[in-house]
């Protein structure tokens, strides 16, 4: 494909032109342009897709300018990029139409803030140079700030500060990383980096500081706090875009940079990426239990999903990654249309209290069909999206650790626990109040897009095929750079010697024949 | 002497246009705005071209006192386009009309900056730096009538002056312990061994030196001289004379101390995260617009000295590229604070009257927001990689602790860009009505710096890195 027609760069430009011209833009006319902009670039990523060669080369699409001296314009995808990619033009034009009635002031400022992000986003994961995914991966906090800041609650102030400085506080000390790894290697270039064999005892140093930005990006217990708060106060699009792509941001930078650049360090050091995750599986999910706002219960157990991806990533094996990535998808999608079905109900009462509602099972059917599946994808009921990524990454963790994937195991229940606790106070019960009994089902724009998200929660439970094969080849690479560094886990599986049992010699002879199988 | 003159003819041409520019304003009157502004202009671009004339050229003249050369020639363009840009944009901000002495002020002030920038000799760049300092002494001042502007003039003054004698101190130290004032013998002197003296000399100037570029402990009269000088002087004494300092401290540490490191490098590292952390942590509480602008250039200065601790060539490349960006970066974010006027036509300082800026004049507020979060160093705006240069720089010199304690504090100070931000975007409407708009010029400078900054720059990358190699290959 290289040397052929520039399509990531197309798909780059064309939402940053429209950006442009929404900021001069009429609010009317910013909202067509917006969703026009984004269509075309989903368009764009269809293409991407039905062209991506699969088991072909490993960087396919790439474009080399060297337009900075320094560092160069370079793009390409794999796999994995591909993926993720998808979810960002799949969920951008949905986020516009979400916001279609709910935004009213500076309209054309607000979609210029959205098509930037989403330029940002494909940016991000075709970026084939050091330094230019930096500056994508940096500048993301822009228009989120923004988003948060102008359009958000009442506290959107607090959570704007919030999430900008803590973000830019872990991504600072990545960057000096960073500078170290060009002087060691000579290059900015991804692909080589991904090759080079940094000194082990650099590689400490460098994991860390990769750790600091990538575990506040992810969001990592202990510094997970600015999601919750910056969940809450953003505008429902916001809340979608940030849990459905700018989460998985930091689990790309694991996958991307972390492991296969610093294998030693991943393996020397992912006693912490497993104790926080456990920490933040449990905790998170408890947390997420006795919420009382619906916005900050969905963003405490995204914080509990990420954990398990992290865990799962950490499982040196493909099982355990190839389930990660399914959850970043699963969530990407499941996580959005949930923060969707709450902005759904929070345009007609306008609270995300979960008592001021209830009995909406009564006079709204279809919305309490399509949260319950979400709910259901959320939880990783079989035949959703989630249970997919949960069982492959459970499956991929039992074989590093036992004690992990028991710990994680728990958080599923308590995930089901808080879910279906939410859902019930929500939807069942009785329909007592009278403003709640005054709303009305959804509308077709709501259809619109809660459909899609619906379709493809399913197709990626019933057929996750069409998801992991672009990604299987990638995720071998990985794990074969891995593969050297890898620690012994501690589920021992080998096969029982069978022993020609000996008829009718005593009761002492059985013992030692039921001893082989799992130890 | 008739060939060194033939290499000083940006001096020789910023001399002779100063007094013809002087005798203009006196003989055809004050009121005569557009002729003594053109000429002071003409001179500037004069001045220009013959730096450009002149480049390739690396000699020193007048016996080894001055230098003529890419270091030089680099660090004067900024100062002359700095002066450019003040000249340019000051007649409607001084109310009643401008006075002809603030051009021809101007214009010395540039003549001494271009000495300070070339001088290889501690007395040139004593002669050059006063006559700087007098025309800025002058400049603070320059509204007479107004109490904070004499005030302003007078603190600077004195501080100045203070200033200047902790740097003849430590000049007289080092030429009592080196026995020249020449750069190279200084430094040859520094090659060998080290003498309570010499180290003496070396803190004395180097104090001096800080006062200059206002790197902290030596700031305090910035953020005053900032607020109470005219805005147009303001916007001035942030940009060329930066530049200058800048690069004199430069020439010294490197040419004539170059040898001594382990001497000054402590030095500089401490008045590097002294004024990065002071800097930011200043400008927190700050409600004038111009007060808080003060800290921000002592926050960058401190950015600028993490490039210079490395001592390399590569070090110096990121300071010059550093000097090109900031310079640009905070002329346009002066440029948008003379344009803000309440609807009587008085200039607006306070940072509350900006509260929704966003709504009343967007392009003026998304301006301002580009100069912030560049300044603060996020990309994808420009300002981000000058930072990225002396990080590079200071870890490629083995000064991890130094590249991470300065990108840590640098968090400190995107608190107050952002919080600034948010007045404009997220607050809502002031009182206070700010109207006034730029004329074409004004706009068209901004507009240009703005989009210079976001990520346009980028593509002058290549070109700056030849620009900034070839100037700083000349100190090694």
């Amino acid at each position: 494909m290289s040397g052929g027609f520039p399509i990531l760069s197309l798909m780059l430009a064309v939402p940053l032109v429209a950006a442009i011209v929404c900021i001069f833009a009429g609010d009317r006319s910013a909202r067509l342009i917006a969703l026009g902009a984004t269509l075309v670039t989903f368009v764009l990523g269809c293409v991407l897709w039905a062209q991506f060669d699969i088991g072909g080369a490993q960087w396919q699409f790439t474009e080399r300018a060297d337009l900075f001296g320094r560092f160069q314009w370079a793009l390409g995808i794999d796999g994995m990029a591909l993926m993720l990619i998808m979810l960002s033009v799949f969920l951008m034009p949905l986020c516009i139409l979400a916001s279609w009635d709910a935004i009213k002031q500076r309209v054309g400022l607000y979609m210029a803030m959205f098509l930037i992000m989403e330029t940002i986003m494909i940016g991000v994961f075709c970026a084939q140079d050091l330094l230019l995914f930096y500056i994508f991966f940096e500048a993301g906090l822009i228009p989120m700030y923004f988003i948060i800041g102008i359009w958000g609650g009442a506290n959107r102030i607090y959570a704007a500060f919030k999430f900008f400085l803590y973000t830019l506080l872990g991504s600072v000390l990545m960057l000096i990383a960073m500078i170290a790894m060009i002087r060691e290697a000579g290059t900015t270039d991804i692909p080589t980096l991904l090759a080079y064999n940094f000194p082990p005892e650099m590689q400490t140093w460098l994991w860390l500081a990769f750790f600091a930005s990538l575990a506040v990006k992810m969001p990592m217990w202990p510094v997970h706090t600015w999601l919750p708060d910056a969940h809450v106060q953003a505008p429902t699009a916001g809340s979608m875009i940030l849990a459905g792509v700018l989460l998985k941001l930091g689990a790309y930078g694991f996958l991307r940079f972390m492991m296969p650049m610093f294998p030693d360090a991943s393996a020397q050091l992912m006693w912490i990426v497993f104790g926080l995750s456990m920490v933040a599986v449990v905790y998170t999910s408890l947390v997420a239990l006795v919420q009382s706002d619906m916005k900050k219960l969905i963003a405490y157990s995204s914080v509990a999903h990420m954990a398990i991806v992290t865990a799962g990533l950490f499982a040196f094996n493909q099982q355990g990654i190839e389930g990660a990535l399914i959850i970043m998808l699963s969530h990407g999608v499941v996580s959005a249309a949930l923060f969707f079905c709450v902005g759904v109900i929070y345009d007609r009462l306008h609270t995300r209290e979960i008592d001021r509602y209830g009995g909406l099972a009564v006079n709204m059917p279809a919305y309490a069909l399509f949260f319950m599946l979400f709910t259901m994808a959320s939880i990783g009921l079989p035949g959703t999206s989630g249970f997919v990524g949960e069982f492959l990454s459970l499956l991929g963790i039992y074989e590093a650790s036992s004690v992990v994937a028991f710990v994680c195991t728990t958080g599923i229940i308590l995930g089901a626990a808080y879910m279906l606790y939410l859902y019930r106070r929500v939807v069942f019960g009785e329909l007592t109040k009278d403003d709640v009994k005054a709303m009305a089902d959804l509308n077709p724009r709501e259809w619109v897009i809660l459909a899609p998200l619906a379709a493809v929660a399913l197709w990626m439970g019933v057929y996750p095929e069409s998801f992991l094969a672009p990604m299987r080849g990638d995720v071998t690479t990985v794990v074969a750079r891995l593969a050297p560094a890898k620690p012994a886990g501690d589920a021992h599986l080998a096969a029982g010697k069978p022993k020609a049992a000996k008829a009718h010699e005593g009761e002492a002879a059985h013992g030692p024949s039921h001893a082989g199988g799992v130890q | 002497m008739s060939a060194d003159l033939a290499l000083i003819w940006p001096e020789l041409i910023l001399t002779i246009g100063g007094l013809i520019t002087l005798m203009l304003g006196t003989f055809a009157g004050d009121r005569q705005v557009g002729l003594y502004q053109l000429s002071a202009l003409l001179t500037l671009a004069a001045a220009a071209a013959a730096v450009i004339a002149l480049f390739g050229v690396d000699a020193t003249v007048f016996s080894g006192t001055l230098s003529v050369d890419g270091f030089g020639g680099f660090a004067k363009l900024l100062i002359y386009a700095a002066s450019f840009v003040c000249i340019l944009v000051a007649p409607r901000f001084f109310t009643g009309g401008m006075r002809a002495e603030y051009p021809v002020l101007i214009l010395f002030a540039a003549l001494g900056m271009g000495i300070m920038a070339s001088s290889r000799d501690l007395m040139t760049l004593y002669v050059g730096l006063e006559l700087n300092s007098l025309a800025a002494y002058v400049l603070a001042s320059f509204m007479r009538t107004d109490e904070r502007s004499s005030e302003a003039g007078l603190k600077y003054f004195v501080l100045g002056a203070l200033a200047s004698g902790m740097l003849l101190y430590g000049i007289s130290l080092l030429y009592g312990f080196t026995g020249t004032t020449d750069f190279a013998g200084i430094a040859a002197r520094m090659g060998g061994e080290m003498n309570i003296g010499l180290i003496f000399g070396i803190v004395f100037v180097l104090a001096g030196l800080g006062f200059k570029i206002s790197a902290v402990p030596f700031h305090m009269w910035t953020p005053d001289v900032y607020e109470g000088a005219p805005t147009p002087v303001t916007t001035f004494f942030a940009s060329a004379p930066k530049v200058a300092a800048m690069a004199l401290m430069t020439r010294v540490v490197i040419d004539a101390m170059g040898p001594a490191v382990g001497a000054w490098q402590q030095i500089i590292i401490f008045l590097s995260l002294a004024s990065i952390i002071l800097g930011a942590v200043g400008a927190i509480g700050q409600k004038n617009i111009k007060r808080l602008l003060a800290y921000s250039s002592i926050n960058n200065v401190g950015f600028m000295l993490v490039g210079l601790a490395a001592g390399t060539q590569q070090g110096v490349e990121a300071v010059l590229t550093y000097l090109l960006v900031y310079m640009v970066t905070t002329l346009g974010a002066f440029l948008v604070v003379l344009q803000l006027r309440d609807p009587a036509g008085n200039q607006v300082e306070s940072i509350a009257a900006l509260a929704g800026l966003s709504q009343r004049r967007p392009g003026l507020a998304a301006a301002m927001a580009v100069f912030l979060f560049s300044l603060a160093g996020i990309p994808p705006l420009f300002g981000f990689w000058p930072k990225y240069l002396v990080f590079e720089a200071a870890v490629n010199a083995n000064l991890v602790p130094l590249a991470v304690a300065g990108i840590v504090a640098s968090v400190i100070g995107a608190f107050y860009y952002i919080a600034i931000i948010k007045t404009m975007y997220f607050d809502d409407k002031s009182d206070v009505e700010v109207t006034g708009g730029g004329n074409a010029v004004e706009g068209t400078l901004v507009t240009v710096s703005a989009l210079w900054l976001s990520v346009i720059g980028y593509l002058f990358i290549p070109m700056l890195a030849i620009a900034s190699a070839s100037a700083a290959s000349v100190l090694f």
